[in-house]
């Protein structure tokens, strides 16, 4: 796939940093403030999009990246899963038990397990996304060969 | 509000309408557009800010990928012409559309009117979140804590969406 011009390859260089620190900070800050780890996941996944859009890239290149998204993409899951049957060992004998220390209201790092679902199923709603947009331009590059 | 919600709702309708009727591709994905800005608006008016980001970042990142998509295949709208495979089709779609229409009558039926037993789980959510979450934010206190199950049918149904993509756009496997 072919880049773009340099205006918008600049652009895209000072911009995709500062959007990629606002969703890390939509999902960490999703037990505060409004937005959570589906929000903050397809605001990653979209300065990743925007990378790949004004760079381009090679078709080989962006097979590997996929393959290494996926393995991303299902471990975030099971560590989804995991955290779930955690609450089930060592919380009260249900799943999804929220049995870490409540902490303070308001606080950065309270509420329990809460902040660490929305960290997990934030890589994978970022890497879900990613997926799809590359698999995409990968079935558009192949079929062009 | 209300009048400015209906605003919107109309704007959406009207654009909805227009995106089915229209004969460029390219029109009709960006009026498509309308109706998922709209909503954003309707969320924000209905004071639901969680809903409002979710669905302004999936809608941009959707009309892109779609926009491409456009301009990458065609921005004509290419007609068939109905054949016997079709009308088994269709017959099948209708015959699937009536037990379907039927098995919601069946359970929705004993329910109550809608908006007056129902929501009665709204309270007791309220009440006590704070304190047995731990949490500040109320929806995620709910999505991630006391609806946990729902949560993760989400995230496994993403998971589902990528592997049904990556099993129709495979090449190697049709050749």
């Amino acid at each position: 796939m072919q880049g773009l011009t340099i205006i918008v390859k600049k652009t895209a260089q000072l911009i995709a940093g500062m959007i990629f620190m606002y969703g890390i900070y939509v999902i960490t800050h999703g037990h505060l403030t409004p937005g959570g780890g589906f929000a903050g996941g397809v605001i990653i996944a979209g300065s990743f999009i925007l990378i790949t859009l004004a760079f381009g890239s090679d078709v080989l290149k962006l097979i590997k990246e996929e393959r290494g998204t996926t393995v991303v993409e299902s471990l975030a899951t099971i560590m989804v899963v995991l955290t779930g049957t955690a609450g089930f060992i060592f919380g009260t004998g249900y799943f999804f038990n929220n049995y870490l220390p409540k902490g303070v209201v308001g606080a950065l790092i309270s509420a329990g397990t809460l902040p660490l679902y929305n960290i997990f199923v934030g890589i994978e709603v970022a890497a879900s996304i990613f997926i799809i947009f590359l698999s995409l331009i990968i079935f558009k590059e192949e079929s062009q060969l | 509000m209300d009048l400015s919600i209906s605003i919107i709702l109309v704007f959406m309708i009207v654009g909805a309408i227009y995106s089915i009727h229209a004969k460029d591709l390219l029109s009709a994905v960006i009026t498509c557009g309308i109706v998922g800005y709209g909503l954003v608006i309707c969320f924000l008016l209905l004071k639901a800010p969680d809903l409002a980001i979710v669905q302004i970042v999936v809608e941009t990142i959707n009309l892109i990928i779609m926009v491409a998509v456009v301009l990458d295949s065609s921005r004509e709208e290419r007609y068939a012409r109905p054949d016997s495979k079709g009308f088994v089709s269709a017959t099948a779609v209708f015959v699937m559309m009536a037990v379907l229409l039927y098995f919601f009558y069946a359970s929705a039926s004993p329910l109550d009117k809608l908006g007056t037993s129902t929501l009665r789980m709204a309270g007791p959510y309220i009440e006590g979140a704070a304190a047995k979450t731990g949490s500040a934010n109320l929806v995620t206190g709910v999505v991630f804590d006391f609806r946990g199950y729902d949560t993760m049918g989400e995230a496994v149904v993403l998971v589902t969406a990528v592997l049904g993509v990556l099993t129709i756009l495979r090449l190697k496997g049709k050749k």
